[in-house]
């Protein structure tokens, strides 16, 4: 995984509530068997027509907006537990994602693949949108060693959270995988104390 | 202080305490698929690690099989290389396959249980989010990342932080024609998509106890909906007998032993929950989703509703956009082309001879193209023997070999844009059965008696 400690980025609006993970990426596309691509089929059916022209309504194909953060309405990541979803966005360039509320599968494969999900208050969400519609270059500055976010343009900001050992592992690029390993030892003697 | 259900099952699996509140949760049973799982196995190739304990996991294809001539090569061959890659990964790794043509063959939420399993107390986790299923066994059971999957196959252990705990009751008697399908989808519209958030719930009340397991697992399954981590039922006497005798189940005395174990599995009175909530049976309806959510759902007789005050009007109207809808509509009558009787929360055999006996003797409308997919290579077995699917065929319903199907359509069984489907499935997103198919949830005997019908009918008026 990549370290993540500070990014300043201009950001994609997507102010749609409950977007769901089979929206971020179809099941048809969960043919592939390794991490990689998955990008370019991001918002596969709201991006392109189905003989594959991109659709001049949705907002990755304008190219006013950009930028490694996705700002996006509550309960995003919703549904399937499928990490596509965040290899997805990864993929496609976020490693942001800014929303009032997420669904605690997303969040967590979010977090294990190095895209920091920012959850804000929802008035600061509106505030976020508001700056991007009124300066869609308008940057931001997602700092996960201070817990903030910040519209720089304004110098509004606000803290988030995060589990302080997914914050290590953000920082320093580790997974949960190495950190199980180390307690191998630990998870023997818990099967043993088990069987008596 | 009391404990909950929940709890006595999580502290029983703290392996080990992390500072800042993260248990190292020990997993008992892990479930693997083709979609969710390469990755994790290509991750252990890289580390140059094996499967920790191989004897815990057990692997099915069903997201992506064909529901026709499955004793053929896969001709999608995308399909088949992911479905391939899980045998290789399976005979590499020394885990247990129930692979495409092999009698124990399912959806992995059908097939877990009916093999035994799935028992009460366990730890199970999944890459699929209706791991949730399982929880009716009074089971912690939840779904997962492909890079947990990775980590459960590397250690048996997941980092977990506690979820919150609600209980939801529902108690009284349910009007007939109204099934478990009814009473989740009722409580998802109730609480909306997001309302389980960061809970873990627990389900109880003589609603609830009064059902069968096939019926409690309909409603754990669904947990995940309303944003839940997993539901979970207290194991009683018909969760016990259920698993008695089952293939993987223990035997003998080592049986008696672990039933005395499952009885003790219960929220104690004084025991403190986060978040409760509290149902009639008598007031839930026939339900059907009308939106692009499972949080979207209402009574058949009901209209369709007003932008809510608090919400956003946007995503509300672009919803109903999308499935041609309008509010102040009524779903009852409207017309449907397409029924999907299946999918990991109604394709179990009490589902397939609930919708049978009701298609007994009649014949599908003209403009339906009916489907019904078994849950599992045994659901099929049980069926035929049965004779279900002749009753399925003579009433003009197309009668599949099993796996996830239309659920998700990501093999060919889709439905086509624009068109109408009645599905017993879970999830009604935007083209989750196909590029813009219009998904509305609902029963098994609302799905058959729509499919008879040719258009939405109110399950309690149907003979
Ligand atoms: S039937 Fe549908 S919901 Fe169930 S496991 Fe398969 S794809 Fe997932």
């Amino acid at each position: 995984m990549e370290k993540f400690e500070k990014l300043r980025s201009t950001a994609v609006p997507l102010p749609i509530e409950e977007v769901d993970t089979d929206q971020i990426i179809p099941a048809r596309f969960l043919k592939a068997t390794t991490r990689e691509g998955f990008g370019d089929n991001l918002f596969r059916d709201w991006r392109f027509e189905p003989d594959g022209t991109p659709r001049q309504d949705f907002i990755l194909n304008n190219p006013i907006y950009g930028g490694q953060i996705l700002v996006a309405g509550r309960n995003f990541g919703c549904g399937s537990s499928r990490e596509h979803a965040a290899w997805a966005l990864y993929d496609y360039g976020f490693r942001v994602v800014v929303s009032s509320f997420f669904a605690d599968i997303f969040r967590g494969n979010a977090l294990n693949n190095g895209l920091l999900p920012v959850q804000v208050p929802e008035s600061f969400l509106q505030g976020i949108f508001s700056a991007i519609e009124a300066d869609p270059k308008t940057q931001f500055l997602a700092d996960l060693e201070a817990q903030r976010f910040t519209i720089e343009a304004t110098g509004q900001s606000t803290g988030f959270d995060i589990d302080p050992y997914k914050k290590m592992c953000m920082l320093n690029g580790y997974d949960d995988i190495d950190f199980l390993l180390s307690l191998k030892d630990k998870i023997e003697t818990f099967e043993q104390s088990r069987k008596s | 202080m009391g404990k909950t259900l929940f709890d006595k099952i999580w502290d029983a699996h703290v392996a080990h305490q992390v500072e800042g509140g993260i248990d190292v949760l020990y997993i008992d049973r892990h479930y693997i698929h083709e979609v969710t799982s390469p990755q994790a196995f290509d991750g252990l190739r890289q580390r140059g690690i094996s499967v920790f304990r191989p004897e815990r996991t057990v692997a099915t294809a069903d997201h992506n099989v064909p529901t026709r001539n499955q004793h053929l090569p896969i001709q999608e061959e995308l399909s088949r290389f992911q479905v391939d890659k899980l045998t290789e990964n399976c005979e590499a790794f020394g885990i247990r396959l129930y692979g495409l043509g092999h009698p124990y063959q399912g959806i992995v939420h059908v097939i877990g249980p009916e093999l035994g399993l799935t028992r009460p107390g366990m730890t199970i986790v999944c890459g699929d989010s209706h791991t949730s299923t399982h929880g009716a066994f009074g089971c912690i059971a939840f779904g997962i990342g492909t890079s947990q999957v990775e980590q459960v196959l590397a250690t048996q252990c997941l980092m977990q932080k506690k979820p919150k705990r609600m209980r939801i009751t529902v108690d009284g008697q349910l009007q007939p024609g109204v099934l478990s399908k009814d009473i989740i989808l009722y409580i998802i519209a109730q609480l909306s998509a997001s309302g389980g958030t960061g809970y873990f719930v627990e389900y109880a009340g003589s609603a609830i106890r009064s059902l069968s397991m096939e019926a409690r697992m309909t409603i754990c399954n669904m947990s995940i909906e309303m944003g839940a981590r997993g539901g979970l039922i207290a194991p009683d006497e018909k969760a016990i007998e259920y698993v008695r005798g089952r293939e993987f189940a223990p035997q003998g005395a080592d049986f008696e032993e672990a039933a005395a174990y499952w009885q003790s599995l219960y929220s104690d009175e004084d025991a403190q929950f986060d978040k409760e909530y509290h149902f009639r049976a008598e007031d839930i309806e026939p339900m059907a989703t009308y939106g692009t959510n499972p949080g979207m759902g209402i009574g058949v007789g009901q209209a369709i509703p007003e932008p809510p005050a608090n919400g956003n009007t946007h995503t509300f109207l672009k919803s109903l956009e999308y499935m041609g809808f309008r509010p102040g509509q009524k779903l009852l009558g409207h017309p449907v082309n397409y029924v999907f009787i299946g999918s990991c929360t109604n394709s179990r055999i009490e589902d397939l001879r609930l919708a049978a006996a009701y298609v007994k003797g009649k014949k599908k409308a003209e403009n339906v193209n009916a489907m019904v997919v078994p849950g599992s290579k045994q659901v099929e077995k049980q069926a035929r023997e049965e004779g279900l699917d002749r009753i399925f065929r003579e009433a003009g319903f197309d009668f599949r070999e099993p796996g996830c199907s239309a659920c998700l359509g990501m093999n060919e069984d889709k439905v086509p844009k624009g068109e109408y489907c009645v599905s017993t499935s879970n999830r009604n997103f935007e083209g989750r059965q196909g590029p813009g198919a219009r998904t509305i949830l609902a029963s098994p005997l609302t799905a058959a008696a729509t499919a008879i019908a040719g258009r939405i009918v109110d399950a309690r008026e149907v003979k």
